[in-house]
């Protein structure tokens, strides 16, 4: 979508080029560019700086230039993995996410073609109220969630986050989804149905695999956003076996009075991959699902 | 649509249950909803009900509440460090959605130009969106170290300042603190989207305004920015909704301190409802944020309508 427009536009470009001339642009663009570019990634540099500098160089700005690393280690990596139990974290938030995923992915699937094609009465009001359900912060809902996920004895459970993530997938996804249905052909179906098909079949045959793009999007999107997630793993979670990385980085990581920084920031840093990796594999994907979700 | 009905319909006589269910666009729409529906009623939309009635009872954890109507309210209502968050959530939300949108559409017009390697600037620009909020937090925290804050470091070298800056010790500095690191992390999300709808706008306008005689500010502002508002009024209010409601941000960073200088709704609500064990009246102070969330999503709706009205649509 975005790469055609570039396209077009590059193709139209030339007729206004003589209004730009090299150190104009180098002033007003390459410049404020560099610096919003610096300002963005250097907390991601000092992260990974700190991750991996000695401890006798993390503190001493005198005699080491704290921008580099003279003598790198991995020591605060393998306190990290062999000390802690931040194996156990990851293995927990790489679990949740994908659960809550995958169960907030197929109840959307359904719900958006049932919205948006098999046009129920009062389809377009659910739409909307699927719209503001979205709009419902996490910040509103955790008291309550906390008193039920108690009563219902999922407290202290990976359970717990599990059915609760999907509050804020189901309707992002749902909402996605049902603009990518919107925007394969009605004659693919009637075709389908003139067949034979039944409703099932044109979900599993014809629309899902037109809808392959939109699925990954939302799936990308709905995992990073569980990866994420705080406020809930914070509240529904105690003990340091079925933690997430953000709520075990901040809780068990920082201790009293001694920051060690090198640790906190190994942790910061190998809790952002799995999601940077993921990202850098699916850009477009996720760029689409961010404006789509804005745009529709 | 209507041949979907004529071929439904016509299908008919004695058939078992699936396929009954199947001609049946009510009762298979109904079966398509229900898990959506069953995860989004019973995990959403009732907790939100039950949140207003903890809001009215003394709930505590480990005890169950009783109704004591508006005593949480009138309780907030005299509670100076309820209305200083209120001021608080308000100053966090104004100054760094202002400051977003600015450095967002800056960025994004930035982007928009015809650049090398644009693909991968637009890549890397979207990273402190897509990070852990807390881990990133935790970086920042470390940025603003009283000690060995690499800010300060910085400063000093430079001559700028002697002592280095206690940024989160003091109630000013730890608000413009976590104001900046907030903004940092909302940027990409509000340059990105616009850069979505600017290339939207068609080449062929900035042309015609040139031809007219348009400078590049009169361009900006009267072609780029009237095609632009519906869009920003829509990112705007997202990221407004996001920034009102933050927690993890100022959880992380000062967890409300110092003197509750930073204590935000959501923060606040945390520590008294969970923290503090004080459910009842952490629910109330979540309520209390109900009002302004509404005026929020009201002001989305009349933006989606005026994007339609501009565009001509009929959707």
């Amino acid at each position: 979508m975005a790469v055609e427009h570039v396209d077009a536009k590059a193709g139209d470009e030339g007729g206004m080029k003589y209004l730009n001339r090299l150190p104009r642009r180098v002033v007003t663009i390459y410049l404020p560019l560099l610096v919003f570019v610096f300002v963005l990634l250097f907390p991601f540099y000092w992260m990974a700086v700190t991750a991996v500098k000695p401890n006798n160089e993390l503190t001493n700005y005198k005699d080491f230039s704290p921008f580099w690393v003279v003598e790198p280690t991995l020591d605060h990596i393998k306190y990290l993995i062999f000390e802690t139990s931040y194996p156990g974290w990851l293995w927990n938030t790489i679990l949740i996410s994908v659960a809550a995923t995958f169960l907030s992915l197929a109840a959307s699937v359904f719900a958006a073609y049932a919205i948006e094609r098999l046009r129920f009465k009062g389809a377009r009001q659910v739409g909307l109220a699927i719209f503001l359900a979205y709009l419902v912060p996490p910040s509103i809902l955790f008291i309550p969630l906390a008193v039920m996920v108690f009563q219902l004895g999922l407290y202290d459970t990976r359970f717990a986050l599990i059915l609760t993530y999907p509050t804020f997938l189901v309707p992002f996804c749902t909402w996605l989804l049902m603009g990518y249905f919107r925007s394969i052909p009605f004659e693919l179906e009637e075709c389908a149905l003139i067949d034979g098909a039944t409703r099932w079949q044109i979900l599993t045959r014809i629309v899902l695999p037109l809808a392959v793009p939109g699925l990954i999007s939302a799936g990308i999107f709905a995992f990073t956003l569980s990866w994420n997630e705080f406020i809930y793993a914070l509240t529904f979670i105690q003990s340091s076996e079925v933690k997430t990385v953000p709520v075990g980085v901040l809780t068990e990581l920082v201790r009293s009075d001694v920051y060690e920084w090198g640790s906190l920031m190994a942790g910061a840093l190998i809790g952002s991959l799995p999601v940077v990796i993921l990202y850098s594999f699916f850009v477009e994907h996720y760029v689409s699902s961010m404006t789509g979700a804005v745009k529709e | 649509m209507t041949a979907n009905r004529t071929t439904s319909s016509s299908i008919g006589g004695s058939r078992p249950l699936l396929a009954r269910i199947e001609e049946s666009r009510g009762a298979l729409a109904f079966l398509f909803m229900l898990p959506a529906a069953v995860l989004l009623l019973l995990f959403l939309t009732y907790p939100l009900g039950l949140g207003v009635w903890l809001g009215f009872t003394d709930e505590r954890i480990g005890r169950d509440g009783i109704f004591i109507g508006l005593e949480n309210y009138a309780y907030l209502w005299d509670d100076d460090v309820f209305w200083l968050s209120v001021f608080n959530t308000i100053l966090y939300t104004s100054v760094a959605s202002i400051l977003k949108f600015g450095l967002g559409l800056w960025l994004a017009l930035l982007l928009n130009e015809h650049l090398p390697f644009k693909a991968f600037f637009r890549a890397i620009v979207l990273l402190p969106w897509v990070v852990p909020t807390v881990l990133s937090a935790i970086a920042f925290w470390w940025i603003y170290d009283a000690q060995f804050s690499i800010l300060s470091w910085v400063l000093i070298e430079w001559g700028w300042i002697e002592q280095p800056i206690n940024f989160l010790g003091d109630p000013t500095n730890a608000r413009a603190s976590v104001i900046a690191a907030n903004v940092w992390r909302g940027i990409p999300f509000v340059a990105i989207t616009l850069l979505a709808g600017l290339q939207t706008i068609p080449p062929s306008l900035y042309e015609a305004a040139t031809l007219d005689g348009a400078t590049s500010w009169q361009r900006f502002r009267f072609v780029t920015f009237p095609l632009l508002t519906p869009i920003i009024a829509i990112v705007m209010t997202f990221s407004v909704l996001f920034t009102f409601t933050d927690f993890q941000l100022i959880y992380v960073l000062t967890r409300g301190g110092p003197v509750n200088a930073t204590h935000l709704m959501a923060t606040l609500s945390f520590q008294r409802g969970i923290s503090g064990g004080n459910l009842g009246e952490g629910a109330a102070i979540a309520v209390a944020m109900i009002p302004f969330l509404l005026a929020a999503i009201l002001f989305s709706y009349f933006g989606l309508q005026r994007r339609r009205w501009q565009q001509g649509g009929d959707n």
